[in-house]
């Protein structure tokens, strides 16, 4: 699970004071904080552990080691739910 | 694509083992660190590949597998209390605790869920406001930002209601720890390449010149892991003993110091146990104090848990390189992925689920020649 998945910055927008990025991983597009790749821009891929772009890579890269990944069965972190912001229910 | 071609290519990879081959005068241990690497070297065959003196053991770097059974147990503890919200990466789900895996508690009316960033526990905690907010953080250094950031924008956004119970390893310990073993058989390491991404390798130079081992930082690709293994035999085959970077088109030697500034500012170095191998000095994080509102062990107050593990399984011995799983009498018969016995099963990062998920539990006892075609078969 220390494996990072690489993906293509789709766009990129401020939340709370951080910045997030959609990354499209293969059909798949989740987001992603920008905060520890402060370079990384629209255009760029990026590899991301667990919600969070850990370095830039070139396209190569990242298509290769996506095929791999794939390959090794080692996608499955991209499946889990996505948590939608809702409005707090009020205490009982 | 010409860079797949150029790395997955069959000829490339034979040229690499030709060499290893040409090079090699004596037989050598070397231990790959990382799960994943192991993960990739199981089903490439390339352990297989390499010449007969070139041996690769599998070291401890899976988290999951790491993770103690107590620290388990003092997360369905927690999980089954009606006020929380467990949340956790997947991969803790299936691990067998001393009653049962996290499924199981789900099943039985446990308000667990899976989050894919640490950061979706924030958006649980301001919809749920009546519930306190657990987090399971797992991990290496790799995933330790992603876990620092959790508990640094609770503090930040004033959340009350979210905690973590932290179980976070550290690699260079473990290779310290393995390396100070009196039966140690390991005398060169494929250092982790995601790990390094964080961290970068220079903590790792100091352990190389103690220990007088080559350390090769390596990716997870086949031919990464074929040329960090040929980088260190070369190393060793010149009697020389440094840290040297394979990986050198995705990190450097300061890896991704906004990450690692994050991480030192909301965690210290701890002892810490390891599942299979017991307490290894400073080998883990735990919350700094200024953070202690959102330690979970503190706020929920779980009694220390006594636990036993099966006395057949060796999954200590395999994890620090000096055991195979094929030397486990369990292995593959008692102790399968469904029903682990051990550290080295209860991942598919594991040594252990590894050999298994990839059919070697079938050949226990003969060396399988067509693999030799098996880097072909992939390119």
């Amino acid at each position: 699970m220390c494996l990072a998945i690489p993906g293509k910055v789709l766009e990129e927008f401020s939340r709370d004071g951080m910045r997030v990025a959609k990354v499209q991983f293969g059909g798949i597009v989740r987001e992603a904080s920008l905060d520890y790749t402060p370079e990384a821009k629209v255009g760029d891929y990026v590899l991301v552990h667990v919600g969070f772009a850990i370095s830039t890579v070139d396209a190569e890269e990242a298509e290769r080691t996506y095929k791999l990944l794939e390959e090794m069965d080692q996608l499955t972190e991209l499946e889990a739910p996505v948590i939608e912001e809702v409005e707090p229910r009020k205490p009982q | 694509m010409k860079y797949i071609d150029e790395y997955r290519n069959a000829r490339l990879a034979q040229s690499v083992i030709s060499e290893i081959r040409r090079i090699q005068t004596r037989p050598w241990v070397i231990m790959e660190v990382c799960g994943g690497q192991t993960h990739s070297i199981v089903k490439h065959g390339i352990d297989r590949l390499l010449p007969e003196g070139v041996e690769l053991v599998h070291g401890p770097g899976c988290p999951v597998c790491v993770t103690p059974l107590e620290t388990i147990d003092k997360a369905h503890a927690i999980a089954g209390k009606p006020d929380v919200i467990f949340c956790s990466f997947g991969d803790m789900l299936r691990v067998p605790g001393s009653s049962g895996d996290l499924f199981t508690l789900k099943s039985k009316g446990a308000d667990i869920r899976v989050v894919y960033s640490p950061l979706d526990c924030l958006k649980i905690a301001r919809a749920n406001p009546e519930k306190k907010i657990v987090f399971f953080a797992i991990g290496f250094e790799t995933t330790a930002p992603a876990n620092a950031m959790l508990v640094h924008r609770a503090k930040v956004e004033g959340a009350k209601n979210v905690s973590i119970l932290v179980s976070h390893s550290l690699v260079p310990p473990s290779i310290t720890y393995i390396l100070q073993s009196p039966q140690n058989r390991v005398q060169g390491f494929l250092g982790p390449g995601h790990v390094c991404t964080i961290m970068g390798y220079r903590e790792y130079e100091p352990v190389s010149e103690r220990y007088k081992v080559p350390i090769v930082i390596t990716g997870f690709e086949p031919l990464d892991l074929l040329q960090g293994t040929l980088m260190t035999v070369r190393q060793l085959e010149a009697g020389t003993a440094v840290v040297e970077n394979q990986y050198s088109r995705v990190l450097g030697r300061e890896g991704n110091v906004g990450a690692r500034k994050l991480v030192n500012s909301v965690f210290e170095v701890s002892d810490r146990k390891w599942r299979g191998v017991g307490w290894i000095p400073k080998s883990g994080f735990k919350l700094r104090w200024e953070y202690r509102d959102y330690d979970a062990e503190r706020i929920f107050e779980v009694k220390e848990i006594d636990t036993k593990e099966p006395a057949i399984c060796i999954s200590g011995q395999i994890l620090k390189g000096i055991k195979k799983p094929h030397d486990c009498a369990a292995f593959g018969t008692l102790c399968t992925p469904l029903t682990p016995l051990g550290a080295t099963m209860v991942s598919a990062e594991g040594a252990c689920a590894a050999y298994y998920a990839y059919g070697r539990h079938l050949d226990k006892h003969k060396v399988d020649s067509s693999v030799q075609t098996q880097v072909g078969g992939t390119a």
